[in-house]
């Protein structure tokens, strides 16, 4: 039920406890108890909303920002991952394998914002060797979901 | 001049379904609750294949049973999920969609006044088939209290010195019955003792939402010598364009299948069997995944019918439901059309798929959840007016 359940709820986050015991064939209460339990497991780390920033009036600039690193010695990596992902403005933070160390997803006001983030903070930073921003242009799909187009129903309204 | 038509044909009713799609179309706010096939768009993996085969050039007739590799892959399917042992040679054909495979099953098996025992509420393609293939159609009624199984009492009591066939369809369509292992056990048993044969349509046997997986007829000790075995890609992988379905039986039966299949088709469509082959080796994902998201639905339509206080047996099977509205003493006809009218959401009549049907309507859940309630939302409306109605007149 568990990855039934999270399944659910990683698309929808709003649905209520309710509706997900009637379409899981549970009692609501053993659907609050599983959710509690993989709250505190840190399984479910948060509920958020996916929003297509485009359609807004706000101006909004995403980038994709590779680093190359050195790690340091008996901390590898993760010490100077930290000292990037506190910057509230990068959204997230992977390690990569391949050509180089760290992804850096990231969101600004504008591009000289972003500019400014990368060589004021970011590639000043002890043990980066290198970066390359590349800015997003558009977003086509995102969390799974599609955002340029509307899905239509294409059947015919009544077929055996 | 001469009537051009022939007597046999002008006798068939077109399908029950016809007049009621006619009215919909007008419409073009209404929602439906009416179609028979699945929402999910085929699997991008599965589309890629088929638009590959294109780009590489496949585009030429492929051997009338249809690609070797497929009938092969077929065969390791059938042999994972059911322990069933096909020869794809001899015993495989790729027909266009079920439906194919229905009508060269009973050609190639029917002399004329043989007998075919044809349980309803049903699929509407049986029928019509039979009498094309100059059998004489049996009708079982079967009854909402064995919640639309078929019992061994019900076929016995049907079979004459003259049944040769019988239609098996479950999962159903459009009552969502399933047929347990006991249940086939017993249909087994009869069928032997009286020596007929089987046509089992298995088009929906991985939309199963019961404990105990579906099981084929054919599985069972004697049976698959004296059955057909048919299935497809259309409901299990959302396939329904693609039109392909295949069909398995005894040589004996398939060589002659394959004559008639040779003959009016040539070969199923080579596009979807390539996209089909990467469907059967790779899509056991995608099925599970649609299947969880059919099961959820089909909670969330029993739930809402409980509280509506619309009386549904539980279906394990497929993608419909099947309430009962006889309370409110409209034929399934009117309460269809009444509904439609009066919410703009078209379900179909039980009627349409048998006389037995009658007093029923068929909804189906291949929409998303938030269709459904929105459609299950109005029909809860409709069936409170109905209610006062009722009590108004009381």
């Amino acid at each position: 039920m568990r990855e039934e359940l999270l399944r659910i709820i990683e698309k929808n986050s709003r649905i209520d406890l309710k509706e997900l015991a009637v379409i899981l064939g549970v009692e609501e209460i053993d659907v609050a108890n599983a959710l509690a339990d993989l709250e505190t497991e840190g399984v479910i780390c948060g509920y958020h909303t996916l929003i297509d920033w485009e359609k807004t009036s706000l101006e909004q600039v995403s980038a994709l920002i590779e680093v190359r690193v050195t790690p340091q010695r008996g901390q590898g990596f993760d010490h100077i991952a930290e000292r990037i992902y506190k910057y509230p403005e990068v959204n997230a933070v992977y390690l990569i394998s391949g050509g180089y160390d760290l992804l850096i997803t990231l969101e600004g006001k504008s591009l000289k914002e972003i500019s400014a983030f990368v060589s004021d903070k970011l590639a000043p930073l002890e043990s980066i060797l290198s970066t390359a921003t590349h800015f997003i242009l558009k977003k086509y799909k995102d969390h799974g979901t599609v955002l340029s187009k509307k899905h239509v129903d294409q059947r015919e309204k009544i077929t055996p | 001049m001469r009537n051009p038509l022939s007597d046999k044909i002008v006798t068939i009713k077109p399908s029950g379904i016809r007049k009621f799609f006619d009215i919909v179309s007008e419409m073009e706010d209404a929602l439906s609750l009416g179609v028979g096939e699945p929402d999910f768009d085929t699997p991008w993996h599965i589309r890629d294949e088929g638009i590959y085969s294109l780009e590489k050039g496949r585009t030429f007739y492929t051997s009338n049973a249809g690609l070797k590799e497929l009938r092969v892959e077929i065969c390791n399917y059938l042999k994972r999920r059911f322990g069933l042992e096909y020869d794809p040679v001899h015993e495989v054909i790729l027909t266009v969609g079920g439906s194919e495979a229905i009508d060269i099953a009973l050609r190639a098996m029917l002399n004329p006044g043989d007998e075919v025992i044809i349980p309803q509420p049903c699929f509407v393609s049986y029928e019509p088939c039979a009498v094309l293939a100059d059998g004489v159609p049996v009708i079982i009624n079967l009854k909402a209290e064995n919640e639309f199984r078929l019992t061994a009492q019900e076929l016995e009591e049907a079979i004459t010195d003259k049944t040769k066939v019988l239609v098996l369809p479950f999962p159903n369509n459009p009552t969502g019955a399933i047929m347990e292992r006991k249940d086939l056990e017993a249909i087994a048993e009869v069928v032997i003792r009286h020596d007929i044969f089987v046509i089992t349509d298995e088009i929906y046997a991985e939309l199963s939402y019961g404990s105990e997986r579906h099981v084929s007829i054919a599985e069972l000790p004697g049976m698959k010598e004296r059955t057909v075995l048919i299935n497809g890609f259309s409901k299990a992988y959302a396939m329904t364009g693609w039109r392909l379905g295949y069909c398995c039986a005894p040589a004996v039966i398939a060589e002659q299948m394959l004559k008639i299949h040779q003959f009016a088709i040539m070969c199923a469509p080579t596009t979807s069997q390539y996209a089909a082959v990467e469907a059967i080796k790779n899509g056991d994902v995608d099925v599970e995944r649609m299947r969880e998201e059919y099961n959820q639905r089909r909670r969330y339509l029993m739930h809402a019918f409980a509280e509506m206080g619309l009386p549904c047996f539980e279906p394990y099977g497929a993608f419909y439901v099947f309430p009962c509205i006889r309370e409110f003493g409209l034929t399934s006809d009117e309460f269809a059309t009444r509904f439609l009218q009066e919410e703009k959401v078209a379900v179909v009549p039980g009627a349409a798929f048998g006389d037995c049907g009658e007093g029923y309507l068929r909804i189906s859940y291949a929409y998303s959840l938030e269709s459904l309630k929105v459609a299950i939302g109005r029909l809860a409306d409709f069936v409170g007016r109905l209610k006062a109605e009722r009590d108004r007149e009381r």
